[in-house]
């Protein structure tokens, strides 16, 4: 029994000491990053340790982990989340010219404490026998009476609905959000239901004529081998909202170092590795995101939606304004 | 009282470990329901204000339904395979059980893929009769009522198994003397059967409430908004930590009161049984009673099982882009590990628990009992997050420790290890295990402990000579259920897990939160299938007991 306490002891001794890998707690599921990180360890023979989760999750384990915590890399699918790491104080400043220089100002925090790895855009999606383009013109639009009844989007418990709302108060500020969530409740086709495929669909079979969703899932079902599916996105197409203003809203997957990283330069390694031109490749060929870089060949599937006018918000606003957003959500009855 | 002596003298050292364990397990439930001593989270104005009332009363209803749906089906499905012989009887004993291996968010994946708009269902209908969206009625699967149904197919087997075995286990000499006072079958079950079996009955149906309860993923597709779906909602949403434990421990003291009121109602009527031990006898069912009791089953069958598992192995066949390679060996081989460990300590542990409290009755080892069970109705999330805390601070008190005599570091020995992720499985399951066991020593009479103890065996002689012969069919079923129930688990295993380590749960869960349902139809399949081992181990081994 000792010996093998003994065991134990030294086992996890020369875990701490082995120099040549990084842990990363992921907020990206396994199979959207692992491929990546595989390709990492291939090209710096540093190897990766991986924990998936749900991003609060894992920060709460990272809190109570403290000082002890194996974790070297936090990866989050939305900026609130790397926005609350940072108030949270598990996070650390970064100096990188690489990160800094390719990354754009307003994907990266300004202490360089979390930067953007890829774009994820939420546009309009509208059924093309029942809607011209010209009827369609910001989200603020969508709250229109004429839209009565033709509105599709998911929950409001879902990330990407608080982002944008948090994006819209930004912009237009709280009271007219409110004023503009109340509206856009009462257009929807339907009490909100499944996610962003599930809107898409609708939109595609006339149950609604326009629905709001993140391109990738969109992208990822002109892929399906599930026919109704793919017969759905020939059915709708994207309109990119506010282009005469701000832009379309977007969200990030980003990154930061843990603050008590025990492997620190490999840590910055793969953040580095993850802005290059090839990763930046890989998230849009493998999940149709927009690289957060410029000059990275846009994947062809990519070009075929058009090019757009991207909202410049800096992200962290999204995670300051998060519960402002919920709230108003909760107040307009928002599902 | 003199012959009790030699046995209370040894209290304290007996029941101390026990204490302890049960205080272990305590700490996250008690990190839940503590919440309150801080003050009143900031967010409570304003979902008193706002959504409070919407959980609450689709909380009510959801739990009502339920209760409801897995009443109707598991204690009626029990008492035909229980007392009847009918068509198909011996097959259905044990697939009846099947839906259990079923995760309620998978199945509520299935229908919607089977009866949604775009489902083959609805496209028959309109290519039958010509109509398009909006000109004829279909009810909508993703609502409050879908929900219902949804959770009443995969939960009913709670029910169902214990009821099952309680039925079963009532003496031949109870429904003939039913008989003899001419009562009619249907008398005879709900006058005499259904009170004696309540124990059971109300030990199962309160197992699938409290999962109900803890469900997060079904409620979340199908956009109804509950107490689970709320405390996530306060929490991610609100950036309220605090908020949302307290809306937990609302969630907590609401089941509380409910087991203590039946509890409380259970106490004026006893039924522990004596006379015979001779097991009731299958009536053989003829003519309309027959294809009734067979149609039923099949029904349920169907419905909760065969409908959905073909649909997953269509969408593994022609839809799915992942297959079958090494990793799922691999996910395969961590699945079953957790699972086997799981069940074995928690049915252990739940053992010597209800043994404590048969033995060496205490307020106190009670009371810890009761509220450790509570675990199950708390989203797992949560209580992993309770979990973490105190090993954290065992680990961070180690490392000092160690390192102010060496240079030596331990890390995290507990929360950074298999080790924790066991525990908050325990934390979880252990009133699966309770349940199971407290119904069946419900049905050991007292008389045969005085027995035991009159031919001066010791309390460990008599639990290994009398009590585990009697309360076997009781312990492979909970060890069953918790198997499966660690199997499904998703998101304690997803927060807690150590670096590089999968199972079959997070993998579909993973594939299937992304919207790549098809993707994830492999490893559920291969969760069922696992599923299926136990599932038809107990029942060859109730068959072989029976003979």
């Amino acid at each position: 029994m000792l010996r093998y306490f003994i065991s134990i002891l030294l086992l996890c001794a020369s875990c701490v000491s082995l120099a040549s890998e990084v842990n990363v707690y992921s907020a990206r599921k396994e199979q959207l990053i692992k491929p990546l990180l595989d390709k990492f360890t291939e090209q710096t023979g540093i190897k990766v340790n991986l924990i998936t989760g749900k991003a609060d999750a894992l920060l709460s384990r990272l809190q109570s982990e403290g000082d002890l915590s194996p974790a070297d890399v936090l990866i989050t699918t939305d900026a609130g989340r790397l926005h609350r790491a940072k108030e949270a104080g598990v996070l650390q400043s970064i100096q990188s010219d690489i990160l800094t220089q390719s990354i754009p100002a307003h994907y990266q925090d300004t202490d360089q404490q979390w930067f953007g790895l890829s774009l994820r855009a939420r546009p309009i999606f509208y059924n093309k026998d029942a809607i011209e383009p010209q009827q369609l013109g910001r989200y603020e639009d969508l709250a229109d009476a004429k839209f009565k009844g033709q509105i599709c989007i998911r929950s409001s418990s879902n990330i990407y609905n608080q982002s944008l709302i948090a994006s819209m108060i930004a912009a237009d500020g709280e009271k007219a959000t409110l004023e503009f969530a109340k509206a856009f409740v009462k257009n929807f086709a339907r009490p909100p239901k499944g996610g962003d495929r599930d809107q898409i669909k609708a939109a595609a079979n006339g149950i609604c004529n326009i629905a709001v969703a993140n391109t990738y899932y969109f992208g990822g079902m002109t892929q399906s081998k599930n026919a109704s599916e793919k017969a759905a996105t020939e059915q709708v197409a994207i309109f990119w909202p506010n282009q005469e203003g701000r832009g379309t809203h977007v969200n990030i997957s980003g990154a930061g170092v843990v603050k008590t990283a025990k492997h620190k330069e490999q840590a910055i390694k793969l953040l580095e590795f993850l802005v290059s031109k090839d990763s930046q490749a890989w998230y849009a060929n493998a999940n149709f995101e927009y690289p957060v870089v410029d000059g990275v060949d846009a994947n062809d599937t990519l070009q075929s939606w058009g090019h757009f006018k991207a909202d410049t918000l800096n992200l962290s606003r999204l995670g300051e304004l998060n519960r402002q957003a919920v709230k108003i959500m909760d107040q307009a009855g928002w599902r | 009282m003199k012959p009790q002596k030699p046995w209370q003298q040894r209290l304290p050292w007996h029941v101390w470990p026990l204490i302890i364990a049960v205080a272990l397990l305590l700490t996250p439930v008690i990190s839940v329901l503590s919440s309150f001593l801080q003050g009143l989270a900031p967010s409570w104005q304003h979902l008193a204000d706002t959504v409070l009332w919407q959980y609450s009363i689709n909380s009510i209803y959801l739990v009502l339904g339920v209760g409801f749906g897995v009443l109707l089906l598991g204690v009626t499905s029990a008492w035909f395979v229980a007392r009847f012989e009918f068509f198909g009887r011996r097959y259905f004993e044990w697939l009846l059980l099947l839906p259990l291996a079923m995760p309620a968010y998978i199945i509520a994946y299935t229908y919607t893929g089977i009866l949604d708009f775009s489902g083959p269902v609805q496209s028959l209908i309109r290519q039958i009769f010509a109509v398009g969206y909006g000109e004829y009625y279909f009810p909508e699967i993703r609502s409050l009522g879908g929900a219902i149904i949804m959770m009443s197919l995969v939960l009913y087997p709670y029910v169902y198994l214990l009821a099952r075995t309680s039925f079963k286990n009532q003496p031949q000499s109870l429904s003939d003397a039913g008989k003899t006072l001419g009562l009619s079958p249907w008398q005879n079950f709900y006058r005499i059967a259904l009170p004696v079996a309540r124990p059971a009955i109300i030990a199962g149906t309160a197992l699938a409430l409290m999962e109900t309860l803890a469900d997060y993923g079904t409620v979340q597709y199908f956009g109804v908004s509950v107490f689970s779906t709320g405390i996530f909602r306060t929490w991610f949403g609100l950036d309220d930590a605090l908020a949302a434990r307290q809306l937990a421990s609302v969630l907590l003291l609401m089941v509380f009161a409910f087991l203590l009121l039946e509890k409380f109602a259970r106490s004026k009527a006893s039924y522990s049984l004596a006379g015979s031990l001779k097991a009731c006898e299958r009536l053989p069912l003829k003519g309309l009673g027959n294809v009734f009791a067979s149609c039923f089953c099949s029904l349920l069958l169907l419905f909760g099982f065969l409908l959905p598992f073909a649909q997953l192995v269509y969408w593994a066949l022609f839809e799915s882009l992942q297959g079958f390679d090494k990793e799922y060996w691999q996910l395969l081989s961590n699945s079953l590990k957790l699972a086997s460990i799981t069940s074995l300590l928690t049915v252990l542990l739940a053992l010597l628990l209800c043994y404590g409290q048969r033995l060496w009755p205490s307020k106190l080892l009670n009371g810890a009992v009761f509220t450790a069970g509570l675990g199950y109705a708390v989203p797992g999330t949560i209580i992993a997050v309770g979990v973490m805390a105190p090993f954290s601070w065992l680990d961070h008190s180690i490392h000092n420790v160690l390192e102010s005599y060496s240079n030596i570091s331990t890390g995290l020995l507990f929360s950074g290890t298999l080790f924790i992720v066991v525990f908050a499985y325990m934390v979880r399951f252990l009133a699966v295990a309770l349940g199971n066991i407290q119904s069946g020593l419900l049905n050991i009479h007292n008389h045969l402990d005085d027995a035991s103890k009159s031919l001066g065996f010791s309390p460990w002689q008599s639990i290994k000579k009398v009590h585990l012969p009697l309360l076997r069919p009781s312990l492979i079923s909970a060890a069953l259920l918790v198997f499966v129930d660690t199997l499904k688990e998703l998101p304690a295993t997803l927060v807690l897990r150590p670096f590089n380590f999968n199972t079959l749960a997070v993998k579909s869960f993973e594939l299937a939160n992304d919207e790549q349902l098809a993707n994830a139809a492999p490893s559920v399949i291969t969760i069922v299938l696992i599923g299926l081992i136990p599932v038809i181990l107990l029942n060859t081994f109730m068959q072989r007991n029976q003979h």
